[in-house]
């Protein structure tokens, strides 16, 4: 009875991600007109190009892997987003955690768009493959310093569980308050973490892959109709999944719905308001970007833990 | 060239024998036709809402009209507040708009550009160019009148119009849309031969597909 209200209640659960992750979306678009001055779409424009993109249907046809690309990246959302607490202390929201949960997390965080780079190789269109090549690459070069991040927070709390990492933050809070918070206890590793995290929300400086004006849209040029709407959820609750795990990871965890709506928000703007004020980078920029100062504070963080 | 193709004024008959909706990719019955059924018009209803506010245009121009698009993403007109974006490819594109005058070497590429896009998909005519050639009118390079090869759902006439203009036509292909009145690509559907006959008319050297999925 328990595993079945589990599952329902994570169902639900990842309705209010998808939704939260479209109207993010949302107030994402009219940040940035209200930057550039325009007065941008309504808040809720992603659920009508989502119902728009759900009722249509297409009879082309690029093989299997080009279906299950998108399939992937959906699965790879949702398993990523059920992996990891929510909020704790609430049954049924801390996720299905076990011990080790950490290292299937950031398995998942690229497993979703590795389906999507195989898809997208199916599709022929040449765009695809530069799409996908400059992800990957990006992809590797931001791992460095958020594994670096990982490593230093998980030998600081002794865990490799998401869940038990925010239990150890809540046990040094009793203490020290909002200092107990990771981003505060592990500077360092914070810095090479959030700025990591600017290249895996792919906003500008860090939008290469999907580059207006140089490869349009990227890998997913050929996707079309259907496929367009299981990219549009993926992506929106890949994007809520990233940022709860930044929150249990950095700010904490959160223990009431609305801990969690402030910090993912505030987290979330973060990539958001870099990305207003930058131009793209080249990709070899990106790449020199994320081996630099970023690895640097890892490697720092990692040094400072083994010191201590 | 110009005394080749006949003027048309009405809709032509659809040709004998030819299938309804056979390369339909939306909604499609092979065969019989079932009748609408209530539940059915209102689900079609809640469709058309969606697609009106969800317009989203290929980025494309091929005459001097589209310096005229170019101001509706910017602060002062903002097409993106009415939900219009654009789009880079056709896979993603439900709008096309040919932007003045179109050369029949480009009418190739309209055409391969059109045939990709997923139905529904509605193709708005700009500037006087489309409707008769414009200043355009005895120049061999370039078609006369859109409607000949082109679906048209939507015309704004001027020379060239403005985006104001723009804006209002968009507000009227919407209106279309929401009224279920904007069918121009099943009407391409379905009389395809007759269209294929009015391109090869004018595109001599033809290499295209018989249907560019």
């Amino acid at each position: 009875m328990d595993t079945l209200l589990h599952v329902i209640v994570s169902l639900i659960s990842l309705m209010v991600a998808l939704a939260y992750g479209l109207t993010t979306g949302g107030v994402v678009r009219k940040i940035m007109a209200r930057i550039q001055g325009r007065i941008g779409p309504p808040v809720y424009q992603p659920f009508i190009d989502l119902g728009k993109v759900l009722f249509l249907r297409t009879g082309t046809h690029h093989g299997v892997m080009f279906i299950l690309g998108p399939v992937f990246r959906l699965a790879g959302a949702a398993g990523f987003y059920l992996l990891i607490p929510v909020i704790v202390g609430v049954p049924f929201l801390e996720g299905f955690h076990f011990s080790g949960d950490l290292l299937l997390v950031m398995y998942f965080m690229f497993f979703g768009s590795l389906g999507m780079a195989l898809g997208a190789a199916d599709g022929g269109h040449p765009h695809s493959p530069i799409g996908v090549g400059r992800g990957l690459a990006q992809m590797t070069a931001y791992e460095l310093p958020f594994g670096l991040a990982v490593v230093a927070i998980v030998a600081s709390s002794g865990s490799f569980s998401v869940f038990e990492i925010v239990e150890h933050q809540r046990a040094a809070m009793l203490t020290k308050g909002v200092l107990g918070w990771n981003l505060f206890q592990l500077p360092f590793a914070s810095i090479a973490a959030f700025l990591a995290l600017l290249g895996m929300n792919m906003y500008p400086p860090f939008n290469i892959v999907g580059a207006p004006t140089e490869i349009p849209v990227g890998p997913a040029t050929e996707y079309n109709t259907a496929f367009q709407s299981l990219q549009m959820s993926g992506r929106a609750i890949f994007a809520i999944a990233k940022v709860v795990l930044f929150m249990n990871l950095f700010l904490g965890g959160a223990h009431s719905i609305l801990e969690a709506f402030i910090k993912t928000f505030f987290i979330y703007m973060w990539s958001i308001f870099v990305g207003a004020v930058f131009p793209r980078f080249r990709p070899e920029q990106s790449i020199r970007f994320f081996l630099g100062w970023p690895t640097a504070a890892g490697v720092l963080a990692v040094a400072l833990i083994l010191w201590r | 060239m110009r005394d080749e193709l006949p003027v048309l004024h009405g809709v032509p008959p659809i040709p004998e024998g030819s299938q309804p909706h056979a390369r339909c990719q939306d909604e499609c019955f092979l065969g019989e036709k079932p009748e609408p059924l209530k539940y059915r018009e209102a689900i079609q209803r809640i469709k058309n809402w969606f697609r009106a506010n969800s317009l989203h245009v290929l980025a494309y121009g091929t005459g001097c009209g589209s310096i005229e698009l170019r101001p509706l993403g910017t602060a002062r007109f903002d097409m993106e507040r009415f939900g219009i974006s654009t789009r880079p490819t056709p896979r993603h594109a439900n709008v096309l708009i040919i932007s003045g005058y179109l050369s029949i070497k480009t009418l190739k590429r309209v055409i391969r550009s059109y045939e990709q896009m997923p139905s529904p998909k509605w193709v708005v005519g700009l500037g006087s160019c489309t409707i008769n050639g414009g200043m355009y009118w005895d120049s061999y390079a370039t078609m006369k009148q859109l409607d000949l090869y082109l679906p048209v759902d939507m015309y704004i006439s001027g020379c060239m119009p403005r985006p104001e203009a723009l804006i209002e036509g968009f507000a009227a292909l919407m209106d279309k849309i929401k009224k279920g009145e904007a069918n121009g690509y099943l009407d391409y559907l379905e009389r395809l031969d007759w269209y294929r006959e009015n391109q090869k008319k004018i595109i001599h050297d033809w290499d295209l597909p018989d249907y560019s999925w």
